[in-house]
């Protein structure tokens, strides 16, 4: 069983988020880079335990994005992983880059795609019922826990309301958040591993972009708060009556 | 043309997401000079369905099939594609919530439609088809123009402000030739919470953080959640620390929300626990130590001892509620 690991780019959580050009772009300056905390910390790391137990033979990353994506995919990969696929792109939008996803995924006969719920930056959360809607299979979103035997994934995920736990056949594409594994820190062995290991690059396929960024805005800025004493409580609810007019 | 909408329901009562929606779409129907479609699924009855005219649907397309009661979204993309068939849709509205997430993504993919993906604000078209969404969890918004023929939108619950008017909608029924495959996943086991409202929905939040110092005190949270009609919520520390489960964790790694109130026990602040919550309308933090960041991003500020404050909060909103 082979599996694709979706691997995106996303700016440290830390980042003071800026614009530049009249706010037409992220100002990328100063900026560090991490791999999108669901993917490093819970699609990437199930498929590695998949692997160290037999379940998988091979696990595979993907990245769409230009060369100054490859320190988060060696990164990625000083996690684990047999080998990365870069797709020489950049895209905002979101179609294009499941289009991507899914035509690459294509050429290598997937059974298991895993991404996160969402990337950090965009906050899309749609690339995975995408890829799973260009490429004809099921799609389980917003999976807690994976386990896969006999060709059968059972997954319990998070729907509206509540828990479900499914079974479905591969091949699947799984998105994953907390639950699904515990976050492992990259050893000496496997920085120095993902040095040599295969990074290969692609060209992108021929896909459409169907949507562009064209600004961005900061929200407003909070006018000051009005610190209301421990003692009067009576005051603060008056206040989020009379003021706030919230309850 | 149309502006189409897929509806929720929890057991036939639409829920107030669904009716923000049918609003958002009525909005865009208006500027487009074109009428709404709402399609709803499974049980529930005529008037329910007739009432969402109130909120501006001109027509609903109902499918019944019993196993759709789970919701699984290849069968639920395969529904919305043929109505937006049928309808000839330009516009497909749904919500940003794991119905629309799984749904939405699916159709613009199928429909080569270009998707804004938790829409915060109402199309602009006089630019061509500009978008506000949220972006850097919060931290910011992008204006997304949407240059397809079809477009694919998701709205933030909590969002969009719903107004009932008068009208009734007409009901039609949308019948789907399903195959076997379509329902290929097994559901084995549904576990819902029942009575609270979800996170992503509730208009008021109290949430807590590590200055609560134990799973032992949430009690006290709970009872002012309780008077309030609030839902709780929590710091990442918190769920990783297995004091509260983990679908409380809001912030960057957890979910975004936008209630009408949020307050923050215990919680300093962090860039990555504000991402998750700065979109909420009014902000009250308790802390006991002046210097918490979270100040800053608060309308309210209470400084104290959060199991000292907050008792007698639970108290002033027991007299308010008394009074009102
Ligand atoms: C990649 C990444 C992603 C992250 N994602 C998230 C996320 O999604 N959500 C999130 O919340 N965090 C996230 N974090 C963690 C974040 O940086 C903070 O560590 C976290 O939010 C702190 O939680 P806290 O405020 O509960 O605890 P602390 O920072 O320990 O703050 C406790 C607060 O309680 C106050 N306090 C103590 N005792 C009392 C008392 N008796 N009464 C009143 N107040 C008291 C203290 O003054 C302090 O301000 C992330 C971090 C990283 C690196
Ligand atoms: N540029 C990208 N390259 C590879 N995977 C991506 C990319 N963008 C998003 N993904 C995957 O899709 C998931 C959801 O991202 P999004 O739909 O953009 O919120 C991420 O957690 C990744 O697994």
């Amino acid at each position: 069983m082979k599996i694709l690991v979706c691997i995106c780019p996303v700016p440290d959580t830390t980042t003071k988020v800026a614009f530049s050009d009249n706010n037409t772009h992220f100002n990328t300056q100063g900026v560090t880079f991490i791999i999108n905390p669901y993917d490093e910390w819970y699609s990437l790391v199930r498929a590695l335990e998949l692997k160290e137990a037999g379940v998988a033979t091979a696990v595979h990353l993907v990245t769409v994005g230009k060369a100054d994506a490859e320190p988060v995919i060696r990164k990625a990969l000083a996690l684990g992983g047999d080998e990365a696929i870069r797709i020489d792109t950049d895209s905002n939008d979101t179609y294009a880059v499941a289009a991507q996803i899914a035509e690459y995924a294509k050429t290598d006969g997937y059974d298991l795609v895993l991404c996160g719920k969402e990337s950090i930056d965009y906050n899309n959360g749609t690339v995975g019922a995408m890829v799973a809607e260009l490429l004809d299979m099921n799609y389980l979103g917003f999976a807690a826990k994976i386990d896969i035997a006999g060709g059968t994934a059972t997954v319990t995920r998070e729907i509206e309301g509540g828990e479900e736990t499914d079974a479905c056949s591969l091949p699947l594409v799984i998105s994953c958040q907390k639950g699904v594994a515990e976050a492992r820190i990259p050893n000496m062995r496997g920085i120095m591993a993902a040095r040599t290991k295969p990074l290969k690059v692609v060209a992108p396929a021929a896909v459409d972009t169907v949507s562009t960024i064209v600004g961005y805005e900061l929200p407003p800025a909070k006018t000051g708060v009005k610190m209301i004493s421990a003692d009067n409580m009576d005051e603060l609810v008056n206040l989020l009556h009379t003021e706030a007019k919230v309850i | 043309m149309s502006v189409l909408v897929l509806v929720e329901h929890s057991q036939g009562v639409f829920k107030k997401k669904s009716l923000e929606a049918v609003q958002y779409a009525a909005h865009v129907a208006k500027e487009l000079g074109t009428s709404v479609t709402a399609v709803a699924v499974g049980n529930v009855d005529n008037a329910a369905m007739q009432g969402l005219g109130a909120y501006g649907a001109n027509k609903v397309l109902h499918t019944t099939e019993s196993r759709l009661e789970n919701f699984n979204s290849r069968a639920y993309t395969k529904v919305m594609l043929a109505a937006a068939q049928k309808e000839s849709a330009k516009v497909i509205v749904g919500l940003h919530d794991t119905v629309g997430k799984a749904v939405s993504p699916r159709l613009a993919a199928r429909l080569k439609a270009g998707m804004v993906a938790g829409a915060v604000g109402y199309p602009d078209l006089s630019k061509g088809f500009v978008v506000k969404k949220n972006v850097f969890s919060g931290k910011a918004f992008a204006f997304v123009n949407v240059t397809s023929d079809v477009k694919v939108i998701t709205l933030m619950p909590n969002t969009f402000q719903v107004v009932k008017g008068e009208g009734s909608a007409t009901v039609e029924n949308l019948d789907i030739a399903f195959d076997d495959k379509d329902f290929s996943i097994q559901v084995k086991e549904v576990s819902k919470a029942s009575g609270s409202v979800p996170l992503s929905e509730a208009e008021l939040v109290v949430s807590g953080g590590r200055g609560l110092k134990g799973p032992e005190n949430w009690h006290v949270l709970e009872g002012l959640a309780k008077e309030l009609g609030a839902a709780l919520a929590c710091s990442r520390p918190v769920a990783d620390s297995h004091w509260r489960p983990h679908h409380e964790h809001v912030g960057q790694t957890g979910g975004t929300i936008r209630p009408n109130l949020y307050i923050a026990v215990g919680i300093s602040g962090a860039i990555q626990h504000l991402a998750g919550v700065n979109g909420s309308k009014t902000i009250v933090v308790i802390n006991k130590d002046a210097e918490a960041p979270f100040f800053s991003a608060a309308n309210y500020g209470v400084l104290g001892d959060a199991l000292e404050v907050i008792p007698k909060l639970t108290e002033a909103v027991k007299r308010f509620k008394a009074n009102h």
